[in-house]
């Protein structure tokens, strides 16, 4: 049968490696495809001597190349240090798989990228980000560009999420376009704390709704 | 793969073996064309055979046979039924056309393109279970408006339009009616004499029926003209050696799907969508609960996306759709599902289920201890499948 994933895709897709989540994470998460409204998030633990990655896990809420790339990605990382960890491609992950059709990247793109993005979580959490920059109004709307915005599939920046946003005195005030009560608005507000709360000379987050 | 249940009926049906044996002789023993009646005798075989299935499938649209075209499917006939008003009255009349914004890709691509040719199109919204607003139709409507093309019932969530009141308003109005009826055709009862509408598109691979070919009401008197030169074949509204074995067979296929049928896969629908909404947490059933097609069950189910529940039912050998975006080759979530709740989530996780003549009630059964399974595996991995502590 001409399937569009071969074996080693399927035998991931189907029996996923690492999944679930860890409690009190060391580096954490969550990416979403502003193409198609794939979703996944990742934990990391970390040893803090060697920098090995001891575990790691991951949630998906994403296709069958999602699926599996994070699966094959979790298992190329676990074992490697953060430096090592860092390094791993699409391409590596890709070629792990035996390949990938190429309109499936950026589904499975998104799972190299939760990888880096919880390294970089970790680096941040655990103080070895040098050369810091102080945070700008600019470089908030930059990672809030990786929230994505379920309704629409595609970044709150993108979808004009975003009324307002002020900084002072290392506090972020943050004023999201969309009614309180509304279905998606915790996901959001989780994201976007998620997301900012590891700026260095932040110290305070406070996310408000228009309605 | 030793099971296979095939549940994806509104984009293909098996060939009921009946209609093949109706078919074969025009292949094999009177494969002529149809010539006049000055012809000689096997043309003139081909061309009552062709005539019968006129009228077979005319009849059942309380249509003559003079007002039933085939053509090669449904893509040509919403095609023909546009383009071929706007051929008549674009330059006569006016450039505005009203179509609904849940048309399938045949109506809603015609409409594109004629806008690229500076056409007016107003796409018109739906509400939560995809009915068309007609307070606002019979608002959108202009002395320039050529044409509306409404469907009957959707490809995709199975709800079926008021056509009967639409209709009114057209002929109040003084504007050609069209309606795509690729997925009601023989399953929900038409009567042109009733209804007032002006043209129908309709096809045979929905029903059983071969692929390739379909047809198209057009009541006597509407301006509409021919869009590709040939011949004069089909009233001169369709040049093209006609598909005699392909009209024979949609004939067959429409004397096949009666009454009786439609009631038995309304009760599969209906049982399908029973189980799952019972035994399935956090699922939502997309389309209107009582009017909608009698083939059709389409289900969101919540944390999950459609690829990969496809595919794991595929591993279990049940054929199944979704509206997902993973799905499709341009990564466009469904515009259906768009349309009726703008939400990109409920497109992600929605599964479509069609059924036909050949699926039995335990593959019902079956298909929903499946489905039930995959998606409780994949809420198992979802980031969103648990409730947040």
């Amino acid at each position: 049968m001409a399937f569009p994933y071969n074996e080693t895709v399927l035998d991931h897709f189907k029996n996923p490696r690492n999944v679930g989540r860890l409690e009190n994470p060391d580096g954490k998460s969550t990416e979403g495809s502003p193409a198609c409204g794939d979703m996944i998030k990742l934990y990391l633990r970390v040893n803090p001597d060697t920098k090995i990655i001891e575990d790691i896990k991951f949630e998906s809420y994403g296709c069958a190349s999602n699926i599996a790339t994070a699966s094959i990605i979790t298992e190329l990382a676990k074992g490697k240090t953060i430096h090592e960890a860092k390094k791993l491609t699409w391409k590596d992950a890709s070629d792990a798989l035996g390949g990938l059709p190429p309109i499936k990247v950026h589904c499975s793109v998104l799972a190299v990228e939760g990888l880096r993005a919880a390294i970089k979580n970790y680096e941040e959490r655990h103080g070895m980000v040098v050369n810091l920059e102080p945070t700008t109004v600019d470089t908030i709307r930059n990672r809030l560009r990786r929230v994505m915005n379920p309704m629409k599939g595609l970044d709150m920046v993108a979808t004009n999420l975003i009324k307002n946003i002020k900084l002072e005195d290392g506090i972020i005030y943050l004023l999201i376009d969309l009614s309180e009560t509304h279905q998606f608005s915790n996901v959001i507000k989780e994201e976007a704390r998620e997301k900012l709360e590891t700026l260095w000379d932040i110290n305070e987050i406070i996310i408000e709704f228009t309605e | 793969m030793e099971k296979s249940i095939y549940l994806d009926n509104s984009a293909a049906t098996k060939l009921d073996k009946r209609v093949f044996d109706e078919m074969k002789s025009y292949y094999f023993d009177n494969y002529a064309v149809a010539t006049s009646d000055f012809g000689y005798s096997k043309g003139i075989e081909a061309k009552e055979a062709l005539e019968n299935a006129r009228s077979v499938i005319a009849h059942r649209l309380g249509a003559s046979s003079q007002e039933f075209i085939f053509t090669s499917g449904s893509t040509e006939s919403s095609n023909l039924a546009i383009k071929g008003v706007v051929k008549a009255l674009g330059d006569k009349k006016g450039k505005h056309i009203i179509v609904s914004k849940i048309e399938d890709y045949p109506v809603l691509h015609s409409a594109k393109a004629l806008e690229k040719e500076g056409f007016t199109i107003d796409y018109l919204d739906v509400d939560e279970y995809g009915l068309v607003n007609t307070d606002k139709l019979a608002e959108l409507i202009t002395e320039k408006t050529i044409l509306v093309s409404i469907q009957h019932g959707n490809q995709e969530i199975g709800t079926l339009q008021d056509i009967v009141k639409i209709g009114e308003i057209c002929r109040n109005k003084n504007v050609i009616f069209h309606t795509d009826a690729t997925h009601t055709f023989t399953r929900i009862p038409i009567d042109v004499k009733t209804v007032p509408v002006d043209i129908i598109t309709v096809s045979a691979h929905t029903i059983h029926g071969p692929k390739g070919i379909g047809g198209l009401y057009i009541r006597k008197g509407t301006e509409i003209k021919k869009i590709t030169d040939g011949g004069y074949q089909e009233f001169d509204y369709r040049a093209g050696i006609e598909n005699i074995p392909g009209a024979v067979g949609f004939a067959k296929a429409v004397e096949l799907s009666t009454d009786d049928e439609s009631i038995r896969l309304r009760d599969m629908r209906d049982k399908i969508i029973e189980l799952v909404l019972s035994r399935i947490p956090d699922v939502c059933l997309n389309g209107h609960p009582q009017r909608r097609i009698p083939q059709n069950a389409n289900i969101t189910f919540h944390y999950v996306e459609g690829e990969s529940v496809t595919l794991h039912m595929d591993m279990y050998g049940i054929s199944v759709s979704t509206g997902s975006a993973c799905f499709s080759k341009s990564l466009e979530a469904s515009h259906v599902i768009a349309a009726i709740g703008g939400n990109h989530e409920r497109a992600h996780g929605s599964i479509r289920l069609t059924f036909g003549r050949f699926n039995t009630m335990a593959e019902i059964y079956e298909t929903v201890d499946t489905i039930e399974k995959v998606v409780a595996q994949l809420r198992l991995i979802s980031p969103l499948g648990h409730k947040e502590v």
